[in-house]
């Protein structure tokens, strides 16, 4: 492994945990839900630098795309039935 | 020498990803924060490009490729949560 | 010893960054989400395509991936900030008190 994968290695550890922080402690809804993408975004990237290029297709594709989309459909079409 | 330039340019763009990371973080309104992960999007389109360049590999390009034809879609979908609510 | 292309390449990558970085900063220092959004998408996206165009002159034989990204990132990039920005304004968020004009708000078919 190259300095600049290990180097990077960290960098997107530290943002993972920053984003999964924000994700569990945000009392907006929708600020968790992007954070929750954001998570995702890293995590396909770290997957990308562990040599796996399909497995960070298939994340970038359903976790970061896909599942932030339903997401923010579902909390627009439940607006207004729950309080929080 | 091309090596020195390519570690220079990926400490830039790891010097963005913080900075773009601290506006995510700290982002008054929702609308701040996705514009922050649109800039975030992009600079790991960036890193992936990197990282491809530094391991000599081109099936990792395909990756970056879907993340040009996917960015938009948070951010359209977003904004149209913040206009009607779908 | 390095060819000429290859130092082209790099200086590119480095000027490409570069304007990613001003990028991050400016998302940082501006005042109003307008200049953000504004700052956030012209020098990304001036900045991924110089890192894309180094890259090509890195590996040639790259070249057609590497213009297909720039050319979705060219055909995305602008449409996901123009709807940003004109949800944003339709919700009200308030401009800084430097912005003087605002040319949206006298639009005859402005909904109210």
């Amino acid at each position: 492994m190259s300095p600049l994968l290990t180097i990077m290695t960290l960098l997107l550890s530290i943002a993972m945990i920053g984003g999964a922080w924000v994700a569990i402690r945000s009392f907006s809804l929708p600020m968790a839900i992007l954070a929750a993408g954001l998570v995702s975004l890293l995590a396909s990237v770290m997957f990308l630098i562990l040599a796996a290029p399909d497995v960070a297709m298939t994340e970038a594709a359903i976790g970061s795309g896909l599942t932030t989309f339903l997401f923010f459909f579902v909390l627009g079409r439940v607006k207004g039935g729950e309080d929080d | 020498m091309v090596d020195f330039l390519v570690y220079l340019s990926a400490t830039l763009a790891g010097a963005a990803f913080l900075l773009a990371l601290s506006r995510f973080l700290k982002g008054p309104t929702l609308a701040d924060r996705i514009v922050a992960f649109d800039v975030l999007t992009i600079i790991a389109i960036t890193g992936i490009v990197l990282v491809a360049l530094d391991e000599g590999r081109s099936i990792y390009l395909d990756v970056a490729l879907v993340y040009a034809l996917l960015s938009f879609l948070g951010v359209i979908v977003v904004a149209r949560y913040l206009e009607r609510g779908f | 010893m390095d060819s000429l292309l290859d130092l082209i390449g790099g200086v590119l990558l480095v000027m490409g960054t570069g304007f990613l970085f001003l990028g991050g900063l400016g998302l940082v220092r501006m005042p109003d989400l307008f200049n953000r959004i504004q700052v956030g998408t012209k020098a990304t996206t001036l900045g991924t395509i110089l890192t894309l165009v180094g890259a090509i002159f890195l590996h040639p034989e790259w070249g057609l991936k590497l213009a297909l990204i720039g050319l979705f990132l060219l055909f995305t990039n602008p449409l996901s900030s123009q709807v940003l920005a004109r949800a944003a304004h339709r919700i009200g968020i308030k401009q800084s008190p430097a912005t003087k004009v605002d040319r949206l708000i006298e639009l005859p078919w402005r909904r109210p």
